[in-house]
Formats: C-alpha cells, structure tokens, sequence
C-alpha cells in the first residue's frame, strides 16, 4: 500500500495535497453557527449536479415534450419524483445555503484585506448561480417557466440602442420558443456548471492560501506554536470534517421534510402555475419571480421609468446585485468582526437585513402604491448600506480585538 | 415587447382584482380512502375523460387504488385499448377548439394548478345562464366555456338575483342564491358526496407517487434521527482535546 502511495506521490501530488487542504489546513478553532454553510453549498452543488445527471437521462428539451417529460419523471420513472424533487428543493436551498454563507462574511467581514479574492470570486459564483436556477427554471416548460422568462429576457430590451436585439440574440427567436429552451437546457446542463465548478475551486484554493477568517477577524497564522502551526488552529480533517458531518445531518433532516413532506413549500419552490404547460397566448394572471430573486425584482418595481424607459429600474437591479464586488474596498473599519464593532455598523447591518427580506417579501407582493412606496424607500436603504458603509465604518467606536481567537 | 414588459410589471395588481372573493369550499381530500378513490375514478372516466384528456396517467396506475388490471380493463378501459396506454381522448383539438371556444385542459395535474378546493367548489357552481353558448355559467369560473356535463346528476340550477347599490350609486345585479328549476338523479348532498369522490381521484392522479413519497420520507426522517445522534456523539469525541 505504502509503495503504491509513493508510486503515485512520484506523478502527483496526492499527499501533499491531503495534507495542504485536509489533514494540516489549520482552521480556527472557534468556529461557529455561521460556517457551517460553506461546506453545506458544496455538498448542495453535488446534489444538484448529481440528481441534475439523472434528470437529464429522461428530460427532453423540446417545447413540445418537456412538460410531459417532467411529468414522466413524476410518474413512470422509478423514483424520479424523488431525483426532481431533490433537485427542485436543491436550487431553492442552494440559495438559503449561500445567503447564509454571504451574511457570514459580512458579519465577520471574511471580505476583507487579505481575503478580498475569496470575496470576488465567491461573489461571481453567486451570480453564475442566478443564471444556472433562471436557466433551469424554464426547463419545466410551465407558464411560469415561460413568463418568468419572458419578463427577464425583456429586461434586456430595455438596455438603450442595443436592447431589442439582444433580447431577441438571446432568444434565439421573436418570442421564448423551442430554440430559447434548447440554449437554456445546453447552458443549464453543461455551460454554467463547469463555470461554477472552476469558481468553486479558485474560491477554495483561494482561501487555503490566505486561511479561514473566524467569528473574532484575528489572523490566527500571527500567533505559532514551537511545530510551526497556528496556535489557535486545528487541522480540518479529523475537526471539521467531523463538526461538518454533524451540521449536514441537520441540514438534511430540513431538506428531507422538505423534499417529502411539502415539495412546493407552499407555492415558493414549485409555484402552482408551473403545472400548466407553457402557452404563449395565455398570460398568467400574476407573475412574480422565484422567491431567491425577489429581493432585486422589488427594486426593478420600485425605480419609475426616466423619460418612458424602464432602463434605469433594470440598471439599479443589476447594480444591486454587481455592488457586492465593492465591499472589500467600502468598509474602511479597523475590525473585521461585529464583535469589535461599534452601534452604527450593527445598526446598519441590522437595517440592512430587514431591507433585504423586506424586498424579497415585497417583490412577491402586488405593487400597489403602498407597497412601491416601502419598496422605494428600502431600495434607498439597500444602496445606503454599501454607498454609506465608507463613512460610517470608519467613524465607528471599535472594541480592541484580542490577540487569540475567544470561545 | 417592451410594452408587454411594462404590462407585466403591473400585472400582479391586475391578479388581485379578478382573483380575489370567491370563497371555495373545502374538499374532502383522503388519499387513505381507496374506496372514494375508485368511486371518483369510475366518475372521472365516464365524465371527464370524453373531452379531457390526462396524457401523463397510464390507466394501470389505477392499480396503486386498489384496482385489479382486469377491473381496470373492464370498467374503466374505453378510450385505449392497453392498460398501460395514457388516459388520452379522441376528440381532436380543432373540433375542441371550436366547439368550446378552447381546448379543455388536460387534468393530469389540475388540482396542482387550480387546488382541490377549487376544483370541488367549480364542479358543483354551475348555473343556467341563457347568454351563453352552452346555456350554462358558473360562479367560480365566470363565462366558462365547458357546459355542465354531470347536470343529470345535479339538476339545474337557476340563479335568483337582487339588487345592490354600488357606493357610486349605480345599480346592478348580483346572484343571491340558487333554486332548483330542475331536479336530478341525485339531492344536492348526493351530488357533493361524488363531486367530493371525483376531486379525491384528480388529487391522488395529480400526484400518484404522494403516497410513497410520505412513507419513505418517514424512514428517512427516522435514519437521519439515528444518524444525528451517532455524528453528535462522534464530533462531542473529537473535540475533547480542543480547548
């Protein structure tokens, strides 16, 4: 066995790349809550390519069987409802896992100097993520697959001089049809993963270079013992693996409820207009977005059209989810974590999210003048929290922050 | 298409304003209930299934009821000639279309799209109406283009109408209740009891698979259960030494 592992170790670094990324990654010890969901958005991505593997098998991408193929999977294929719903349930808990993940990094500020790189690509894995669930969601060929569709690419029509034609360059036709289903199937399929798969792993490797943030924002390669290891870190095979087998078992019994016991969630993860096939003559009565992309959709609402075009509301939106890219370079606060912050980073945190869920409640909602009103003025606190976050960061009373990591 | 964005963008507002005030009653769902199951597949074959279609149910699915595939291909078998065959109709959809002003619907998955509720509340809300084409109108889907198939079973029914004083002082019309014009096979509580077996069937034909998927999700629950003790003693083991 030992011959074998050396033979191997000769061509390839199998070894040193256990112990560089498993058995001697030191991690902070004092993990909490909050980093379980890193791990927990690789083991969802697995899922998803995995059941995504088996969908495919029998999925057709033609306007004129995909509905009926979905329903085959649901019927006649041997636990194919259970690989959909798997799947289904995946996307909507793929975004839970990373919003999560996200709220983790601003708490702590895991963004910050020198793990700004993490940040970016962990950023861009974000929104290949929202191409890849937009994507698959016209895959179903229900009306709401249909007129979810139509509503997004139409954003693109409102780009100036360029928008009609490159909504229709991305149809592939005047209207959504069997070529937009067949381009979105060969992105959702193939394209998009091997993206997120290439980001996954610059994300990774990324943060093995410069090492884990914690729950205290103090680097814990300052500090090392007399064998050279961080004082404050342990390898994360056994640790974490163990910890993270803990924290998947949780998370699996909510996704296993979820997968057979309330598949549709109530509507939010398989909407109810999406078991009528799709019709392009027949518009649904409401149409609002799957509820990871509400959020931005409340802002598109919330933006009036300048001189009869809706670009600005699509600009703001974009903006709104491409401002992430900035918060290394927007926080000017000596500390990284909330716990050596002062009152107005919490303040503004604390703000922050109640903007963010109040959007996404609101983006599903009718936008009666009550409800555009609220969304304009939590849009105005969505933009404050990133455009203020220079000054109010840097004008904070901040606690000192210890020089070893706290339980 | 620009236009249709903006139209889009306000249609939400537009969904509250036709959707909302219908009250639908509660439909007597059990998938437990072979029995009203069968029941409400024999109804579904010999009403619906002449202009619906189900194109995504085999006929031998019905065995997961409790039916033999000799009592499927006796009864039940009269628009395929295979059991396994899909629940298909014969009627074109041209013919359809201009009989009916649009294709009836195929109802595989109809009570994933409408609800139960408001399937059971829709089959038993027809009312004589001699405006339109069919002679028929109903409460919860106003203007339908599908006549009252099971009228000999329900009678007919005619709305009685008072009027209302809208705020802006106008006058109109609006249906207080229904009388019995024409009696039928079966009284009124009859008639819901099969509507009640009818919409059963379509829930459990919605999604045959329900049955299995809350079984085993229990026993997945169950070994998760195990599973969580046996990780938490594991990691409790591990990190005793981290201080």
């Amino acid at each position: 066995m030992q011959k074998l592992l050396n033979w191997v170790d000769e061509r390839f670094p199998l070894t040193s790349s256990y112990k560089a990324h498993l058995s001697e990654y030191f991690a902070p010890k004092n993990f909490n809550f909050w980093y379980f969901f890193g791990s927990l958005a690789l083991l969802v991505l697995v899922v998803q390519i995995l059941t995504g593997i088996f969908l495919t098998m029998h999925y057709k991408p033609d306007a004129a069987l995909a509905f009926a193929s979905v329903e085959y999977i649901m019927r006649d294929v041997e636990f194919g409802w259970m690989i959909r719903y798997i799947h289904s349930t995946g996307a909507s808990m793929f975004f839970v896992v990373v919003y999560l993940h996200m709220f983790r990094g601003l708490i702590y500020g895991s963004y910050r100097q020198p793990r700004e790189l993490i940040w970016i690509f962990g950023v861009t894995i974000y929104l290949v993520l929202m191409g890849e669930a937009f994507m698959g969601y016209l895959l179903p060929w229900g009306q709401m697959s249909y007129w979810g569709a139509q509503v997004i690419i139409n954003l693109f029509a409102a780009v100036p001089f360029i928008g009609n034609d490159l909504s229709e360059w991305i149809r592939g036709d005047y209207v959504i049809g069997d070529a937009t289903l067949n381009r979105f199937f060969a992105f959702h399929v193939i394209a998009l993963p091997m993206v997120l798969l290439g980001l996954v792993v610059a994300h990774l490797v990324a943060l093995h270079e410069v090492g884990s943030n914690n729950p205290d924002g103090v680097e814990i390669k300052k500090l090392k013992g007399p064998d050279g290891h961080p004082l404050d870190g342990i390898p994360f095979h056994p640790y974490y693996t163990v910890k993270d087998i803990l924290g998947t078992v949780v998370f699996l019994i909510v996704f296993a409820a979820i997968v057979f016991f309330a598949p549709e969630m109530g509507g939010y993860f398989l909407e109810a207009n999406n078991f009528i096939p799709a019709d392009s003559l027949k518009t649904p009565e409401h149409i609002a977005p799957v509820w990871y992309f509400t959020p931005y959709y409340a802002i598109l609402r919330a933006i009036p059209p300048i001189l009869g075009s809706q670009f600005p509301g699509v600009a703001a939106m974009g903006v709104a989810v491409l401002i992430f890219f900035a918060l290394p370079w927007l926080d000017k606060s000596p500390v990284k974590s909330i716990r050596y912050r002062g009152p107005k980073f919490k303040i503004a945190l604390g703000v922050f999210v109640i903007t963010f869920i109040g959007l996404g409640i609101l983006g599903v909602l009718p936008a009666t003048p009550l409800y555009t009103l609220i969304s304009q003025i939590l849009s105005v606190l969505y933009f404050a929290f990133f455009l203020l976050m220079p000054w109010y960061t840097k004008n904070d009373t901040t606690k000192p922050v210890p020089e070893r990591v706290t339980q | 298409m620009k236009k249709l964005f903006f139209m889009l963008l306000a249609l939400p507002t537009l969904a509250i304003a036709s959707g909302a005030g219908v009250h639908l009653d509660h439909a007597p769902i059990n998938l437990n209930d072979q029995e009203s199951l069968q029941r409400g597949a024999r109804v579904f074959v010999n009403y619906c299934l002449n202009c619906h279609s189900a194109g995504y149910m085999r006929y031998n699915r019905m065995q997961d009821i409790g039916l033999t595939e000799a009592q499927i291909k006796d009864n039940l078998l009269y628009a395929a000639d295979k059991p396994g065959a899909l629940m298909h109709v014969a009627m074109r959809t041209a013919d359809a279309k201009a009989w009916f002003g649009a294709p009836p619907p195929d109802l595989s998955v109809i009570t994933r799209s409408r609800g139960p509720d408001w399937v059971y509340t829709y089959l038993r809300s027809f009312y004589r109406d001699d405006s339109r084409p069919t002679g028929w109108n109903n409460t919860v889907f106003d203007k339908v283009g599908m006549p009252h198939v099971m009228q000999e079973l329900q009678g007919h029914l005619a709305p009685v109408y008072r009027t209302e004083k809208s705020e802006d002082g106008k006058e109109h019309h609006v249906i207080d209740r229904f009388e019995l014009v024409k009696p039928g096979k079966y009284t009124q509580a009859e008639y819901d009891a099969l509507v009640g077996d009818l919409t059963n069937y379509l829930n459990w034909m919605g999604e045959p698979a329900k049955g299995d998927r809350m079984r085993i999700g229990l026993f997945v629950l169950l070994f998760l259960s195990v599973f969580y003790v046996v990780a938490f003693y594991l990691k409790k083991e591990f990190w005793k030494d981290v201080h």
